[in-house]
């Protein structure tokens, strides 16, 4: 798995390639955890649109970060969703606490307009 | 879980304890089920989700982490379907009633719900453990769903 992240505004935007398990959920969690202390953004946004698989490891490491942005009154976004993965956070039942959208550029007007749960 | 049905292939793998072992499992299994022409790109993608389940839990609760150890990934493939188990020589599960709940897990950054993706993912599961004696994961999955149950022609 390949990451790659940025700070936009008031949001960490997070693209993800490859496979979401036990080894990259691990790296994905230190660098966003370290993104999110040294940068304070209010907001994440990932780009699930490369990503090939997930598994509970990187839904758990998500479910994480959800709670982390919560704490500090940000919204957190999942985008680009493949169907494949879209099946397992479906199970999990974290969708409602977050917001879904096509591409991080939808998210970011949806953050400017206020427009989000 | 006995079947009767005509064995295609199997393979039988021992790998370390190792969170990098995770992707070589299931990349194994999805390989082995695509050997036959009846398996669905959906079933494929179910199937590769409960063997990373079923391996990352006995990486991470079968041997709590240590990565020197040794555990099996045994893969049949069958007419209509694909038989995995995977053992450990770990720590056990005292109560797997309670451990296959969604939401167990002590972590807080786990969901507890590796059992339930395994459970929801393929057609039978089965865990056979105790306390000190190891663990042993069995799943059977069918390539197809409903009846456009076709025979492997591998």
């Amino acid at each position: 798995m390949a990451l790659k992240l940025e700070c936009r505004n008031d949001a960490l935007l997070v693209w993800v390639n490859g496979d979401f398990d036990l080894v990259s959920a691990a790296e994905f969690r230190q660098k966003v955890d370290t993104a999110l202390e040294d940068q304070r953004p209010r907001h994440l946004i990932v780009n699930m649109s490369r990503m090939t698989f997930m598994d509970s490891s990187g839904l758990g490491v998500l479910l994480g970060r959800l709670k982390l942005i919560q704490n500090r009154k940000g919204r957190m976004f999942l985008t680009g969703v493949r169907p494949e993965v879209l099946k397992v956070l479906n199970l999990s039942g974290i969708i409602p606490l977050l917001q879904i959208t096509k591409t991080e550029d939808e998210a970011m007007a949806l953050l400017r307009k206020g427009a989000v749960k | 879980m006995n079947r009767d049905k005509l064995k295609m292939n199997s393979v039988m793998m021992t790998m370390q304890s190792k969170a990098v072992n995770v992707g070589l499992a299931r990349s194994m299994v999805a390989a082995l089920a695509s050997q036959c022409d009846a398996v669905t790109v959906n079933a494929l993608e179910e199937l590769k989700v409960a063997v990373s389940e079923a391996v990352s839990n006995a990486i991470i609760h079968g041997y709590e982490n240590q990565e020197d150890k040794q555990l099996i990934l045994r893969a049949d493939l069958l007419e209509d379907g694909i038989l995995i188990a995977v053992e450990d020589e770990g720590v056990g599960i005292a109560n797997i009633a309670q451990a296959m709940e969604p939401s167990y897990s002590q972590d807080p950054e786990r969901m507890g719900l590796g059992f339930a993706f395994m459970q929801s993912f393929t057609d039978r599961l089965e865990v056979e453990s105790a306390p000190g004696r190891g663990t042993t994961v069995r799943m059977f999955k069918y390539f197809c769903q409903g009846d456009q149950k076709n025979a492997c022609q591998a």
